[in-house]
């Protein structure tokens, strides 16, 4: 895959004001950008808006486009965006087999849906947890779980929002290294947005600080 | 810059759901009111009524006793309600005062999910001269050999029947309360109240209903509108030379008389004044009060209470509902007694062939009040699901006040808009059918749905629904695979809240049913004036399909706790 995301004066806005100075971006495949602020300067805001998840009263402002084309309008099944939380969000009343199958496009055969389940359990060294249930995993091995499962939907881009914030230290290390080394084999865009440099230096991502708003700006 | 946005000429996913269920819940309250509205101004084609005029309303002034009827309604409706609501804030801030006293919440969901007939004839029961309260004191307490000659319950005051209505509604207004201090975080208000010297229970009066009660507003309007024409309690426990306005309604429209029917039509038109009236006079009263306590308030932290008053006012607070209760459980043996001379405690012998020859007589009512109950119930549910997913695809933010809506049927009084919902259906030759029934009563159990499901379904993590649509999924499949599996437990409760509230209707169901739609709700009011053991069979079964559902509820959340 060869898709660039590229982001044209993309901003997030409250009521008509801007929360940061819109940002001009590109991220080429196989490369991961970092998006640094403090709390609350709308970083997670951003995210949620390439995604299509942003709700009223906030709004994404700009143009976001994905392989050249424009993401506007689009839901956000559509987007063909991977997108990675803090919590892994994997559904608890579903294995995580169940999970992982919830990802893979439903074209593939059942014979191909399953390899790509059990080849998913094995990059993610998890093999033998697949009829085990979320609530029963460790925090590492539900991330693991978590962007594994993201890849299955094939998806263009990846987006990471904080996602080894909730993680003790030595676990954020490993963790990141897992990232990316599945970031780097799928060779996509990802945009990661955090506040701790060390995720960007481990992920080996180029660093893009957000900005205050100038003064009468939005 | 370009906003990224939906598509304008595509319509939002489940935009169609809202307007359709605002319909199924303002047609039969406009429809109603106006099928009520012209009858009493002279036109009725049907009984050869055509010309606009008021003589309804001249023959209603003649009505003998109106006056009393007039004033026991407002009485009823203002009296019940604001015990009601004194009783449902002193047993919150009781329980906030006396954490030990926390278990005492847990009387709640039994009484929420009682039929108001099976607590009115529990109650009655339980107080009447015969009853066990007063067999428990006698004779060594009371010397009575026989019952005392009181005219109680059905007593000319109607005190009988605002108890029963404040003992039913201040579980109601308890949970409102509850529901409403989730989304205002109670708990570090009254914490900082607290760490400025005032007590629990005045930390909780001065931090935490302050900003609680603009949201109660419309709960209370509903109590107050039910309190105007309690038909089914009236019946049971209320007073009957003259009785209350609402029950002199439901007489006059049911009248074998048909020329009476404008008559009655104009009392529904009175009956519904007299609520606005209500209601207006309440709104009048909330500044002075406001400003009363603000300058209580403003004066400071006090002297520490002993903890003897907040224990007073809890125990006053659970009281009528705690004899609820008590009524309730006591059902199941009044179904069974054999003779039971005064004053003994227990009766003389148990009998059961009451349950085995009413029964084959109640084997319709309960089909029919199951089949009711699990279709409206279902159907309510689901369409407050729909318009819940639509407004989470909305590109706007709801305004709070198109919420309004969902409340129409219950903050208007039944008996004034019921009648007219009749005329209607009599007209589409549709009145007196199940189906008839189940969309008049999907009106009033909508609400209820809505009041429980809506708080978990907004607080539901939005990442969960953004997480499975990156993963390629539609959504109408994350709503039905994703979104209502972690909504299972609050979905089960309002499924059972729904039942509960569909069980119970007693009204909605006779006016739609033009009487021939016999549930149990409606048996039980027929049988409640007859023998003991009979009303006491009825209104057991009639109160067992609710706990059963609750029950149902309660196994569903523990499911889903453990999966957590």
């Amino acid at each position: 895959m060869n898709a660039v995301l590229t982001l044209e004066e993309v901003g997030v806005s409250l009521v008509g004001r801007d929360l940061f100075r819109p940002l001009d971006l590109t991220v080429a495949a196989g490369e991961t950008v970092a998006v640094m602020g403090a709390s609350g300067q709308g970083k997670s805001s951003l995210l949620l808006g390439i995604c299509g998840g942003l709700r009223p009263p906030l709004r994404l402002t700009g143009e976001v486009t994905l392989d050249g084309h424009s993401l506007a309008g689009l839901p956000p099944e559509r987007r063909r965006l991977g997108v990675l939380f803090q919590d892994p969000m994997l559904f608890p009343h579903l294995t995580v087999r169940e999970n992982l199958a919830f990802a893979v496009p439903r074209h593939r055969s059942r014979e191909q849906r399953a390899r790509a389940i059990d080849d998913a359990l094995g990059r993610a060294e998890l093999l033998a947890f697949g009829e085990r249930r979320p609530a029963t995993l460790s925090g590492g091995q539900a991330a693991r779980i978590a962007l594994v499962r993201a890849m299955l939907a094939e998806p263009a881009a990846l987006l990471l929002d904080e996602p080894f914030a909730k993680l003790d230290v030595p676990l954020r290390t490993r963790i990141r290294a897992f990232v990316r080394s599945v970031v780097a084999d799928a060779g996509i865009p990802c945009l990661l947005v955090t506040h701790d440099i060390a995720d960007a230096e481990e992920l080996g991502a180029r660093v893009v600080a957000l900005e205050a708003p100038s003064a009468g700006e939005g | 810059m370009t906003a990224i946005r939906l598509p304008e000429s595509g319509r939002a996913p489940f935009a169609l759901w809202p307007p359709l269920t605002l319909a199924v819940l303002v047609t039969p309250v406009v429809g109603g009111l106006l099928g009520t509205l012209l009858p009493a101004f002279g036109y009725l084609p049907a009984l050869g009524l055509d010309r606009v005029s008021l003589a309804a309303f001249g023959e209603l002034w003649l009505v003998p006793g109106l006056g009393t009827s007039i004033a026991l309604a407002l009485w009823v409706a203002l009296g019940s309600t604001l015990l009601a609501f004194v009783l449902a804030l002193a047993f919150v801030a009781g329980t906030m005062a006396l954490p030990r006293s926390a278990w005492t919440r847990r009387l709640v969901t039994p009484l929420l999910a009682a039929p108001h007939v099976g607590v009115a004839v529990g109650l009655a029961f339980l107080l009447a001269p015969s009853g066990l309260l007063v067999r428990a004191a006698s004779p060594w307490l009371t010397g009575w050999q026989v019952p005392p000659a009181w005219l109680f319950p059905g007593d000319p005051w109607g005190l009988a029947l605002v108890f029963a209505l404040v003992a039913k509604e201040t579980p109601f207004l308890v949970l409102m309360i509850l529901a409403g201090q989730t989304g205002i975080d109670a708990d570090r208000r009254l914490i900082a109240a607290r760490s400025l010297g005032h007590g629990p229970l005045v930390a909780w009066i001065v931090a935490v209903l302050p900003t609680l009660y603009p949201g109660l507003r419309l709960p209370l309007f509903a109590v107050l509108a039910y309190g105007f024409a309690p038909v089914d309690m009236a019946a049971i426990l209320g007073p009957t030379v003259p009785p209350i306005l609402g029950v002199r309604v439901v007489e006059l429209l049911g009248d074998a008389q048909l020329a009476r029917w404008p008559v009655g039509a104009a009392a529904a038109l009175l009956l519904l004044a007299l609520a606005c009236l209500a209601m207006g006079f309440w709104r009048l009263l909330e500044r002075p009060t406001a400003a009363l306590g603000r300058r209580w308030l403003t004066g400071g932290p006090g002297r520490p209470m002993p903890a003897l008053i907040p224990r007073s006012i809890l125990t006053v607070a659970v009281l009528p509902s705690a004899l609820a209760l008590l009524g309730l459980a006591t059902l199941p043996l009044w179904s069974v007694a054999g003779r039971w001379r005064f004053p003994g405690l227990w009766p003389d012998g148990l009998r059961f062939d009451g349950w085995s020859a009413l029964g084959v007589d109640l084997a319709s009512s309960v089909v029919v009040t199951l089949t009711l109950a699990v279709v409206v119930a279902g159907v309510a549910v689901a369409l407050v699901v729909l318009c819940l997913e639509a407004e989470t695809h909305r590109r706007r933010a709801v305004p709070p006040r198109a919420v309004l809506w969902l409340f129409l049927p219950l903050v208007v009084p039944q008996a004034a808009f019921l009648f007219g919902v009749q005329v209607l259906l009599a007209g589409l030759r549709v009145d007196g059918t199940v189906l008839a029934v189940a969309v008049v009563q999907l009106a009033f159990v909508v609400p209820y749905a809505f009041l429980t499901l809506a708080g978990p379904f907004r607080a539901l993590d939005p990442r969960w629904a953004l997480a499975a649509r990156s993963l390629g999924r539609r959504p109408g499949e994350v709503l039905w695979r994703i979104k209502l599996p972690l909504l299972a437990a609050p979905l089960a409760t309002a499924l059972a809240v729904s039942v509960a509230v569909s069980v119970a209707l007693y009204l909605p169901t006779m006016f739609a049913g033009s009487g021939r739609v016999r549930t149990l709700a409606v048996e039980a009011v027929a049988l409640a004036g007859a023998d003991r053991r009979s009303a006491g069979i009825v209104v057991t079964v009639l109160a067992l399909i609710p706990l059963v559902a609750f029950a149902a509820a309660a196994v569903v959340r523990r499911r889903t706790e453990r999966r957590r």
